[in-house]
């Protein structure tokens, strides 16, 4: 049988930090270093191993890039220097413009609410982010949630350290300037995927 | 040899390990006069700290001892042991090298009868056995020390316990007011075999060297297994003297990493197979495990590695450790990682863990020679360049004992023709 170096190629030239890849001599120690290891179905020399043998379906629709909480452990201790952390959350993208991550898949809901969220005001809203997550599985179960925990927010609430702003209408200082950045960095990146 | 009064004919080689032996010696026996360097109070350098050698599994007293014969047979070498060169000057065919000769407190009229040793009371860590152990401080060198002369702690020199050990000495051999030295010796070549370091096992953070009293290096082990090692060759852990009957190897430590040493330094994969059976063959149920990212036996040691194959008592993983932890109930060894046959994770206890860890150039390190002579590749090994000054051994890459003595004879050949030239 021969291999099927397609979906290599496409992970090398247009994943983030997917040229990397090539170096990774599967020593394993991205696995044994990672924190969550046991929980992924696949470990980060796994993932890797499997781009290089075409399994293009196997890996986009994985979880295990998913599951990375950048914690760095694989990526200081690579011996071939591969920015590990980094090539995870970018197979994660990769497989979200590729159309096969589920859409259901909790680390990238989280990360969605999360990132419009702090687009929105130009930093976290920690009030909104948290009134949205917890009805994420809808309004009863979300009520109970805040319910639960209404004494530890009442005290934060008093202390100062949540604000009240159910609607996130506060927006940083300059907040016209972050919007112009962002346009940028999105304009930028378009050039990138058309060339 | 070319007439000619004004130049020095001699061959000067820097470093009286196996690569320094070697070159002398050769050179010598054709007929050159050679000038033997050597830092140690002894000859013989990491090779005399080596238990057996792979993959014949003799001990080094062997091949040792044929060098020290020719040594002391031949005429045209001189050697001088606890020297090193500091400076060197001129061009090829006309170096001028100046030698610290560092006190050894002991004349050439020691007999090695002991009655020193026997009567110091004061005892210093041997660096001989990694200062695993303690010696007196005057001593032999090590068991089968060439030359055959005490030394002693330039320490304890300065006491008053060393000059009452002067008087009791039958032969007066003992001089604690002896002081360096400096020599200038013209010669036409230099030949640089200065060897090399164990790597530095504790820079290894995640495998805790230094933390974890049951991890080792293989250096060490060397020392741990042989009779005259800090446990009378009994192979047990040093927390608390047990057997050691579950013990694993891990290879790579600290090489092939960009975070440390980046190159394979050829010889661990073959010394821990061999340290297996250091293992094997004293506790007939001892299991070992062997953790290797891929195994390097180069040519035909591979027979080496198929024969340690078929001991079942011998597990292979194919793993690069992740990091060590240590149960601080038993001080075991935790090895932590992922196997990558099968995909488990694995954190398995053993009785000791032995870290392979590999060559780091003294070139790179301690023994530097001037850039005008040298140009060093981008580990700090010597790239020759034809100019009078040879390196050999692992001054020019980390060799194994047998390419050592190729290398170095090929550098006594290089020195040869130096001199020749005139």
């Amino acid at each position: 049988m021969a291999y099927d170096l397609s979906f290599a190629k496409d992970v090398y030239e247009n994943a983030e930090e997917g040229h990397w890849i090539k170096m990774c001599m599967q020593c394993g120690v991205c696995a044994g270093s990672c924190p969550l290891g046991p929980h992924w179905e696949f470990s980060p020399r796994q993932l890797f191993q499997m781009i290089r043998a075409g399994k293009a379906e196997e890996v986009l629709k994985s979880e295990s890039m998913w599951m990375c909480v950048s914690c760095y452990h694989c990526m200081v201790r690579c011996p071939r220097g591969l920015p590990i952390t980094h090539i995870v959350h970018g197979l994660a993208r990769f497989a979200v413009e590729k159309k096969r991550a589920d859409k259901d898949q909790v680390t990238r809901r989280f990360a969605k609410i999360l990132w419009e969220n702090m687009e929105r005001g130009g930093r976290i809203g920690e009030m909104a982010l948290t009134t949205k997550l917890y009805m994420v599985n809808g309004i009863p179960d979300g009520v109970k949630k805040g319910m639960e925990m209404k004494d530890q927010a009442m005290s934060m609430l008093k202390s100062g350290r949540l604000k009240m702003d159910p609607l996130h209408l506060s927006r940083i200082r300059g907040h016209a300037g972050f919007k112009a950045m962002l346009k940028k960095a999105r304009e930028i990146e378009q050039k990138k995927r058309e060339s | 040899m070319a007439e000619d009064n004004t130049a020095s004919h001699t061959i000067l080689v820097v470093g009286g390990g196996m690569s320094g032996l070697t070159a002398a010696v050769e050179a010598a026996e054709v007929g050159y006069d050679v000038i033997l360097v050597e830092k140690n109070p002894y000859l013989g350098g990491r090779v005399a700290q080596i238990n057996q050698y792979f993959p014949k599994l003799c001990t080094p007293s062997c091949g040792l001892e044929i060098n020290f014969q020719r040594i002391r047979n031949n005429p045209r070498i001189s050697t001088y042991t606890m020297a090193e060169v500091t400076h060197i000057a001129g061009e090829e065919g006309n170096f001028t090298v100046t030698v610290r000769q560092n006190p050894r407190h002991v004349n050439e009229k020691c007999t090695a009868c002991g009655v020193c040793a026997e009567a110091c009371t004061t005892e210093i860590d041997d660096p001989f056995n990694f200062d695993l152990s303690k010696v007196k401080a005057i001593r032999k060198p090590h068991m089968m020390a060439y030359p055959l002369r005490y030394v002693m702690d330039p320490e304890f020199a300065k006491s008053d316990a060393a000059k009452m050990l002067a008087e009791k000495c039958p032969v007066k051999a003992i001089e604690p007011d002896m002081e360096a030295k400096q020599i200038d010796i013209p010669v036409s070549s230099i030949v640089w075999s200065t060897g090399w370091t164990p790597f530095d096992a504790s820079k290894i953070h995640a495998y805790g060297f230094g933390h974890y009293q049951n991890v080792s290096t293989n250096m060490h082990f060397e020392r741990i297994a042989n009779k005259y090692g800090p446990t009378g060759g009994k192979i047990v852990r040093p927390s608390d003297g047990k057997e050691v009957k579950n013990i694993a190897f891990i290879q790579c430590a600290g090489s092939r990493d960009h975070n440390y040493l980046p190159y394979c330094s050829r010889v661990c994969c073959l010394a821990s197979m061999k340290q297996a059976t250091y293992v094997r063959n004293q506790y007939p149920d001892a299991k070992v495990t062997i953790y290797y990212i891929d195994l390097r036996a180069m040519d035909r040691y591979e027979a080496f590695q198929k024969k340690v194959e078929t001991d079942e008592n011998i597990t292979w993983i194919k793993s690069k450790p992740a990091s060590l932890e240590e149960n601080p109930n038993t001080k075991d060894p935790i090895v932590i990682g992922e196997d990558t046959l099968t995909g488990e994770r694995y954190a398995t206890p053993y009785d000791m863990v032995v870290l392979a860890t590999g060559m780091e150039t003294n070139t790179a390190l301690n023994a530097k020679v001037p850039a005008k002579f040298v140009s060093y590749d981008e580990y700090g090994f010597i790239v020759n360049q034809g100019n009078g000054l040879t390196a050999s051994g692992c001054s020019t890459a980390p060799l194994d004992v047998a390419s050592a003595v190729q290398s170095s004879t090929a550098a006594a050949l290089k020195a040869i023709q130096t001199v020749v030239k005139g």
